[in-house]
């Protein structure tokens, strides 16, 4: 579990990057923050894992504060996925993956037996484990990266828009991968985005943001569908351009489910 | 500094000859390097064999190549005439791989929409892709300038009359003021030839003070 | 033609290769004068260059020095320190003027094999738990080693050239031979010794160039960590860590935009 208390992000120029940011994201489910950029989303994720440390407040994971805990191996138990995979050029996909197992003193063998675990997790052909990052497309980049974050085991994944550079074909098959990941493994994920529909996808909660970090609405994608908390949520959420203003209409006999343009958006399912 | 109260002819007449020695390199170094550059980069094949030849030339130390040049050339090795050639031989060693560089970085879409807009091969060079190499090459010239006007003082050691006789001639007699004037005016004549460059710069390419060019890759 | 015949004739006989001011020695000298200016120029600079790029402060500073550091006639240099510090040092003082020489070199390569190593790939070793030392030798010296490499080739080209003109001051190397020689007329040695000097300059160039691609990562050498957005479309790909061609070229870089 990951609580924020009143956190608060100043910087000395006077920036406020957040100003009293206060949420729980519940153990073993994914908690997505969306927002535009520049909301102070990412300012967030980085203080779990100390990248960024808060003027003020504390982030406790499973009730201890993260400001008690040494940098360093804090990092080495956390998962983190950023958008441009972050992998070494210079070491092969598998010593990348193997980081921080090769930190901590972890033997070749079992590091090695652990690669191949972890690549066939994340979908890469375990033939890719000798090839270097500049050889691999822009999906199995991030697949790696995935697999780097999954490589210690850790109970927390920090997702920062890791899926934001591919293409969208690419992009629909890593997030469904990892929600069939997230259903055999059941980490603790904080996923980053400003996408809303990969947010409503992937969130089992959501917190919408606004600049500071505020929260303009939390809860699970149903509750904010059913009941946006104000004109900025709808607006964000695209229910007042009527794509998600769905109505069902009767076409030859049958019914088909139209959005708030009259554009065709589905078939009504007969369960 | 009596030496220098007693001598300002002397160096003022020897820093014109060394800017006179140093401005034909330059000059005629950058029209060498910008069809070798340029065709280099244009025509990939040629580069590996442009790229080296020039890198080759590049690596020979001065003196050598005031020794080499004379017999192949046919010329005096105690020349001006020595110098120059050799200087210029650096200078196109130095820019043509800049010129290649500079052609290189710029961004391909700006040249094809300056196709798809109408501009034929010869005009879209002077329209569109010098400007836009510009201001690296303007870089490349600034190192070729203050390199050139370093390297005539070597030239002492052919005869030649530049502020490069203020070391020899001060080094033998013990002159430390002399030396001394003869390094810091060498040094004040680069500085002087790479503002006039920066300045030409502006006043040629006033874009390239608003912001950056399009160019490829990070910088 | 025939100027080359006789330095050809002087080159291979026998009198050049024994006794006092030899070519073998004066090879040698020419080669000890360039190693450790070499090496004393890179333990002065190289950790400078190194921290400047790691923290990414001073890099203008840097930009500025290699300009100025050009601009200074180094034949002048070597005859002023000797003058300053009397002829009975004149090795120390030719030592001096040939480590300044290869100093701006050797710290631009380190800057900018510093600072082309993309903020993301630090940034993502950071978070994954290295200290910044694991930081600084498990990731950023390796990265950074071609440019590093092509700063020091730079150097030891000053170097070995500018080594030429020490004779000037009494002291020995390839350079003896000609500064001797231009007065007496003896062009069959200058011209002899020149082509020496160039086979010697040549053959450290092509064995830098040769350290420097078998030193480089593997990984970096492949070519570049491209945008993964780029490669799915097959779109001109942006160069994230790069091969880099030269320090100088990073340097004219930089200037271009200063």
């Amino acid at each position: 579990m990951i609580q924020f208390s009143s956190v608060r992000k100043e910087y000395r120029t006077g920036t406020v990057a957040v100003e009293d940011f206060s949420m729980t994201a519940p153990t073993g489910s994914i908690t997505v923050l969306v927002g535009s950029s520049g909301c102070g989303k990412t300012t967030l994720l980085r203080m779990v894992n100390r990248m960024v440390d808060p003027t003020a407040g504390e982030v406790l994971i499973d009730g201890t504060s993260v400001a008690e805990r040494d940098p360093v191996e804090l990092r080495r138990s956390i998962g983190y996925v950023m958008q441009s995979g972050g992998l070494l050029p210079h070491k092969t996909v598998a010593e990348n993956i193997q980081t921080v197992a090769k930190l901590r003193g972890v033997p070749r063998a079992r590091r090695d037996a652990r690669t191949f675990e972890l690549m066939d997790t994340v979908g890469l052909e375990s033939g890719l484990a000798r090839r270097y990052p500049s050889e691999l497309s822009g999906g199995q980049q991030q697949r790696v990266g995935v697999a780097r974050a999954l490589a210690v085991d850790p109970n927390i994944l920090l997702m920062d828009e890791p899926f934001g550079a591919v293409d969208p074909l690419v992009r629909r098959d890593l997030q469904q991968e990892l929600l069939e990941l997230q259903r055999t493994l059941a980490k603790t994920v904080l996923f980053v985005t400003h996408d809303i529909d990969e947010a409503f996808l992937l969130g089992d909660y959501v917190a919408i943001l606004e600049v500071g970090a505020r929260v303009v609405q939390h809860g699970t994608p149903a509750d904010i569908l059913a009941t946006p908390a104000n004109d900025f949520v709808e607006a964000f959420i695209g229910a007042d351009r009527g794509a998600r203003a769905l109505r069902i209409v009767e076409h030859s006999g049958h019914k088909i489910v139209v959005d708030g343009s009259h554009r065709v958006a589905g078939r009504l399912s007969e369960d | 500094m009596d030496w220098l109260a007693n001598n300002w002819a002397l160096v003022g007449a020897l820093s014109l000859d060394h800017a006179r020695i140093s401005v034909i390199p330059i000059v005629v170094g950058f029209l060498i390097s910008l069809p070798l550059g340029w065709l280099a980069q244009r025509f990939p094949v040629t580069r590996g064999f442009v790229l080296g030849g020039v890198g080759v030339l590049y690596t020979i130390p001065s003196l050598a190549l005031f020794m080499l040049l004379p017999p192949l050339l046919g010329i005096s090795v105690l020349s001006e005439l020595n110098v120059i050639i050799a200087l210029t031989v650096y200078a196109v060693a130095i820019m043509v791989r800049t010129v290649a560089d500079a052609f290189a970085s710029i961004e391909p879409s700006a040249l094809r929409s300056a196709t798809a807009v109408g501009y034929a091969e010869w005009g879209r060079f002077f329209a569109v892709e010098l400007p836009l190499a510009g201001p690296v090459l303007l870089a490349g010239l600034r190192v070729v300038a203050v390199s050139t006007v370093s390297m005539v003082t070597v030239g002492a050691l052919v005869g030649i009359q530049s502020l490069g006789y203020l070391f020899t001639d001060g080094f033998q007699r013990r002159i430390v003021p002399e030396v001394m004037t003869g390094v810091v005016m060498t040094f004040l004549v680069a500085l002087v030839f790479d503002a006039v460059l920066v300045v030409l710069g502006r006043i040629i390419m006033p874009w390239s003070l608003v912001g950056h060019t399009p160019q490829r890759g990070g910088a | 033609m025939d100027l080359f015949l006789d330095a050809l004739v002087w080159l291979l006989s026998p009198e050049q290769y024994t006794g006092e001011g030899s070519l073998p020695q004066r090879t040698l000298e020419h080669l000890s004068y360039t190693a450790s200016a070499t090496v004393l120029a890179a333990l002065f600079a190289l950790p400078i260059g190194y921290f400047i790029g790691h923290t990414g402060k001073g890099g203008t500073w840097i930009v500025a020095m290699t300009g100025a550091a050009r601009a200074l006639p180094s034949f002048g240099l070597i005859l002023l320190l000797v003058l300053l510090l009397g002829v009975s040092q004149r090795v120390t003082a030719s030592l001096i003027a040939l480590v300044l020489l290869g100093i701006p070199p050797l710290m631009a390569g380190a800057y900018s094999g510093m600072q082309q190593i993309p903020r993301s790939t630090i940034d993502a070793a950071r978070a994954q738990g290295m200290t910044e030392w694991q930081i600084v030798w498990r990731v950023e010296v390796p990265v950074s080693l071609p440019l590093v490499l092509g700063g020091l080739r730079g150097a030891v080209l000053q170097i070995v050239a500018t080594a030429t003109l020490v004779a000037y001051v009494g002291l020995g190397g390839l350079g003896y031979d000609i500064i001797q020689g231009i007065p007496l007329r003896r062009f069959d040695q200058t011209i002899g010794t020149a082509l020496v000097i160039v086979v010697v300059a040549l053959a450290l160039d092509a064995m830098l160039a040769l350290a420097t691609r078998v030193a480089t990562p593997r990984g970096v050498r492949q070519g570049r960590l491209d945008d993964v957005r780029a490669r799915e479309s097959g779109s001109r790909s942006a160069p994230v860590a790069t091969v880099a061609s030269s320090p100088e070229k990073e340097i004219t870089q930089q200037r271009k935009n200063t």
